[in-house]
């Protein structure tokens, strides 16, 4: 689509269609003739495996769909139905739940590469704002499926999420009854749910067409985030890019198949083979792995600033953590695209990345649980013996249970002793929590979009980026540590 | 070596489903026949599974999702074989196991074995020509018979639901060594330690979450004999059973890793097809 059509119509057939649906030229452009950049790495490759994730979720679904009963009564006994009767219904439903987990999986490679390569400056900004759009249905879409097998994190996975919106102010509990259909999570929630988790697949379908329209209008970005100067700089997508996307999404395709074959369960809850009860709250409620990140922001929050409570703050942090990605074209304000070339700003790119590793696995852990401890805790008591001397008395515990066991059993020998306590205090040492850790991470996280991005591209000083894609060779590519071969 | 890659991968799930499990006993890593890649479930220890369930769980837990004619289907514990003779339209040389030369899986509504267990079940049901409420003996068709009438009634009996067994190993951490240590790890409390609100009918078990389970010790030694002469310790009945939880909860396990490892195989080789390929496309271009 970008530069003159080189399609010509050879069969009377084609010249008739072409005159009155260009179809097969749309196509030729696109996906035959089209100019890729010689020096895309396999990083690129993860266009191809994302339109096999979605094509296979949609596939996959729609013959779930026919099995599956979206009612309280119904809905946990007929995934067990698939699972055990329905024939192949294992595979189907295997593929469909590791599937959502490899989407997501691929979906964050292309976007750390989006992210690393400067994919969304000027001229790809809508290119990118669509990314964010289809990853936003995407989490949705997820979520709503997560609620379908109606086990325990399915029900109160949706009882929390659905809380978030009870945080807005005003409008929030309306809009939670209208999205839940009622008072509580109920048959009227699952069959909404049902409807909307077969829906967004369409429309995530649409937008990857206004995705790859864009792509084809702006052209592929490549590693070294300079422009495609002439026809030297590129070679026709097929063969050479449909080969190489070919290859990339068999060796996907057999991660993918270890997890659906040999460890189907893995990335799943085992709670969610517990039948939903409303009754029963699970002692630790947590999303499917890749909403992690964003649970850990929600509740790092657990201060009210003014007279904005915890619980709005959280829900404003975890919204900002995915809408900062919207203005994110605007935000770098670097000239160099591709951070092959800015050493600063690729540091801190690093440390990005590890820090939504890390607020992952904080969503996962309780947020108390005690990462540091500086010492411990300490109960000095006073008591006075029979005789009216006093006595002072100091027991210590790692935790306040232990020390105030050790506490009591003291206390108790002394006044079988014929003491009488009199008072006790407690010191308690420094802890470093799971919401701190969070707190610190959270914090960078939206450093590195509102300060870091925008500061970094006034004040860096990037590397020499080639003049040309065809002829890189320089000293700003031998500088460059991860050109491929 | 696949065992180990398989362990790494899920590693990469570790912060998903490892819980600091605060004060909980963890329980201890058992071998198991179904265990691995290549694990296949251990048959003998299958049917005398079924027997415990039959005679010590059965009557407080339920098994809802399976039917009689699970038992009978290929993989199952009481999956026969045999001939059939066409000229008088039955099975002939009926044994137990997969087919051995010449002989058929007999489908699981014919298996002997599967109609004499159901058959023991009893069917309460309404009859759609009379209205009235009927018996009969259970059919390979039919669901597992609950021992309630309702589902109310089963938390009225014992204070608590118990679980229903369809998928507890799925539904729990560390499943299969989870529920062995549960079943074997009944002891004394330690010094001090009270049940909740002085309850009287609990039972102090380190590996239950809270430490107090509702379930009295469900086996001891000899509680259950085997008709194979089998061992009849707590630690073997649990084993047994165990190894029946676990099948029952994923029938199917066994039919996945073997189609597994045949689609590993095709897409090795089809990847290393288009890695050749890929190759030869992009020889002369530098890139």
């Amino acid at each position: 689509m970008s530069g003159p059509s080189t399609y010509e119509p050879k069969t009377g057939f084609e010249k008739w269609l072409d005159a009155r649906l260009p179809l097969p030229r749309m196509i030729h452009d696109s996906f035959i003739d089209y100019p890729t950049p010689r020096n895309l790495n396999y990083f690129w490759t993860f266009g191809a495996i994302l339109t096999f994730c979605l094509i296979t979720q949609i596939v996959t679904g729609i013959v779930l769909a026919m099995h599956y009963n979206p009612s309280i009564e119904g809905a946990f006994a007929s995934v067990q139905r698939i699972d055990r009767d329905v024939p192949f219904g294992w595979l189907l439903q295997n593929i469909h739940s590791v599937g959502a987990s490899m989407f997501f999986l691929a979906v964050y490679i292309h976007m750390f590469r989006g992210l690393y390569y400067g994919s969304y400056k000027d001229p790809r900004e809508v290119l990118w704002i669509l990314g964010v759009v289809i990853y936003l249905l995407m989490m949705a879409t997820a979520f709503l499926g997560y609620v379908l097998p109606w086990g325990q994190m399915s029900f109160w996975g949706a009882t929390v999420i659905t809380n978030f919106f009870s945080a807005i102010p005003v409008v929030g509990l309306p809009i939670k009854e209208w999205l839940m259909g009622g008072f509580a999570i109920d048959n009227s929630t699952l069959n909404r749910f049902f409807s909307l988790h077969y829906l967004l697949p369409f429309v995530i379908f649409g937008v990857v067409i206004l995705h790859v329209w864009a792509l084809h209008v702006a052209g592929q970005n490549n590693p070294d985030g300079i422009e495609v100067k002439s026809k030297a700089d590129t070679v026709p997508f097929t063969p050479f890019a449909t080969v190489k996307d070919m290859f990339a999404v068999a060796v996907f395709v057999i991660m993918f198949a270890v997890f659906v074959f040999y460890l189907p369960d893995a990335l799943g809850h085992p709670d969610n083979y517990i039948p939903a009860n409303p009754l029963k709250t699970p002692p630790h409620i947590v999303p499917e792995w890749y909403l992690l990140p964003f649970y850990a922001i929600l509740r790092a929050i657990d201060f009210n600033v003014g007279p904005f409570d915890s619980k709005l703050l959280g829900l404003i942090a975890m919204v900002g953590a995915i809408a900062v990605l919207f203005v994110l074209p605007w935000l770098d304000t670097s000239k160099v695209r591709s951070m092959r070339y800015r050493p600063v700003a690729r540091l801190f790119f690093f440390v990005f990345v590890a820090v939504c590793f890390v607020l992952g696995w904080c969503g996962a852990q309780s947020p108390d649980r005690v990462i540091y401890q500086a010492g411990v805790f300490k109960i000095d008591g006073e008591a006075l013996a029979a005789t009216g001397q006093p006595i002072r008395f100091e027991v210590e515990g790692h935790t306040l249970a232990e020390a105030e066991k050790a506490y009591g059993k003291q206390r108790g020998e002394l006044v079988a002793g014929g003491a009488t306590p009199k008072k006790y205090t407690i010191t308690a040492p420094f802890q470093f929590m799971v919401t701190q850790l969070s707190q610190l991470l959270t914090a960078y996280y939206f450093a590195f979009f509102l300060l870091i991005l925008p500061l970094l591209g006034l004040r860096e000083t990037p590397n020499r980026v080639p003049e040309t894609i065809a002829k890189p060779i320089g000293a700003a590519a031998a500088a460059a540590p991860d050109r491929e071969a | 070596m696949l065992r180990h890659l398989l362990f790494a991968l899920a590693l990469l799930a570790a912060p998903v489903t490892a819980f600091a499990a605060e004060d909980v006993a963890h329980p201890k890593d058992e071998r198991w026949s179904f265990e691995g890649p290549f694990g296949q479930f251990d048959r003998a220890a299958l049917q005398r599974g079924f027997m415990v369930y039959k005679q010590v769980c059965a009557s407080c837990h339920t098994l809802q999702h399976l039917s009689y004619r699970n038992l009978g289907e290929p993989g199952g514990p009481f999956m026969a074989h045999g001939k059939w003779n066409k000229a008088e339209a039955k099975w002939e040389d009926i044994a137990l196991g997969p087919p051995s030369h010449g002989g058929r899986v007999i489908p699981a509504n014919d298996n002997p074995y599967v109609r004499a267990i159901a058959a023991e079940a009893t069917i309460t049901e309404i009859n759609q020509t009379t209205g009235q409420e009927i018996t009969r003996p259970g059919q390979p068709r039919d669901k597992f018979v609950s021992p309630y009438t309702n589902p109310y009634q089963a938390a009225a009996t014992h204070g608590v639901e118990p679980p229903d067994f369809s998928v507890i190993v799925k539904a729990r951490h560390n499943g299969a060594d989870y529920i062995t240590a549960l079943l074997t790890g009944y002891q004394d409390p330690p010094e001090g330690v009270k049940p909740p609100g002085g309850a009287q009918n609990l039972h102090y078990n380190p590996y239950f979450a809270g430490g107090w389970i509702s379930m009295a010790p469900p086996i001891s030694n000899g509680s259950v004999t085997f008709d194979d002469g089998s061992p009849n310790t707590p630690e073997a009945i649990a084993q047994d059973v165990v190894t029946f939880l676990t099948w029952a909860s994923d029938p199917k396990a066994e039919q996945r890793q073997s189609m597994g490892l045949q689609v590993l195989i095709y897409l090795l080789v089809l990847a290393g097809l288009l890695y050749a390929a890929y190759k030869q496309v992009w020889r002369n271009e530098s890139h």
